[in-house]
């Protein structure tokens, strides 16, 4: 099984990097970007039967760092 | 008074580390991120600057999961001390010793220049040997410098005179020109800029010269 985990910035914590591509997005002519932000995505190849809340708390421990980053966990 | 300094995959300050500590008179041992456990009697950990497992994940994310960050986080509850310089702050604030979380710097590049940090506070084991408002000239070298942390955590900050040093001049969008705090014991420093490129005249300065023999002073009287 395998588990997609999706790390994002909190919103409302300033996210520099999505500025910039919002900004580089601008200058290619795409008009009408009015906000972006940039995350990622970590896939986890997982033993079969490991629960949602084991990938949760890899998420808690490490995978995220809750002070600024929100999490969102899909079993696929 | 003896120091360990930690030493990961990607540190690169260790050794500068080390060096500015034995100048102020500390007995210094450096070690590996594999030992569980800290030399016994050892008063203070730094943690160095560098790009400790190349940044992966997050700054000091992986370093901050070490057998060595078990002990060190065991060291401080224990009442010990510890001082976190650049890549040494992150990992401070991924282990939780240090709240907030220094993210990209705001202008998304590297900055590498000697900046004015001013003395937030004289109250501490490092900064005794400052006075509050004393504006020194320290290099700073990192890209993830920017501090965050929410408004509670600021306010509390603030109110518990935390805030060790400011820039005078914000080089990467910190959150209230924070460059370095204190724990709750003030006995944990977190800083960005780098005080140990800053104790010999062949640096090009000696101000941060003071932290490393007040730190060892201190420790000396214990």
């Amino acid at each position: 099984m395998k588990a997609r985990v999706h790390v994002m910035l909190k919103n409302g914590v300033l996210d520099p990097q999505g500025e910039a591509v919002k900004h580089a997005l601008g200058t290619l002519g795409f008009d009408g970007v009015e906000g972006v932000r940039q995350g990622k995505v970590i896939e986890l190849d997982l033993a079969d039967g490991t629960s949602e809340a084991t990938v949760t708390e890899m998420c808690e421990k490490l995978l995220a760092n809750t002070v600024i980053e929100s999490y969102s966990v899909e079993l696929v | 008074m003896r120091a360990a300094v930690l030493v990961f995959p990607g540190s690169n300050c260790d050794r500068d580390m080390a060096v500015a500590l034995k100048a102020a008179g500390a007995e210094v041992e450096m070690v590996w991120h594999k030992d569980a456990d800290l030399p016994l009697g050892v008063d203070v950990v730094a943690v160095p600057g560098g790009f400790s497992f190349g940044d992966y994940l997050r700054c000091g994310a992986i370093a901050a999961q070490s057998p060595i960050c078990k002990a060190l986080v065991a060291h401080v509850e224990r009442g010990g001390y510890a001082l976190g310089v650049c890549n040494g702050f992150q990992v401070l604030t991924e282990t939780g010793l240090l709240p907030g979380a220094l993210m990209r710097n705001a202008g998304l590049k590297f900055v590498c220049k000697t900046i004015g940090l001013e003395v937030a506070t004289s109250s501490s084991a490092f900064t005794e040997g400052y006075s509050a408002g004393d504006v020194l000239s320290i290099p700073v070298a990192h890209h993830d410098g920017n501090y965050v942390a929410d408004d509670a955590t600021l306010a509390k900050l603030r109110d518990q005179d935390r805030v060790a040093f400011h820039y005078t001049e914000n080089p990467n969008g910190s959150t209230a020109d924070i460059a370095g705090i204190l724990s709750e014991n003030r006995r944990v420093l977190g800083m960005m800029p780098h005080p140990e490129r800053a104790v010999d005249a062949a640096h090009g300065g000696t101000d941060g010269q003071a932290l490393f023999r007040t730190l060892v002073g201190q420790l000396e009287n214990v």
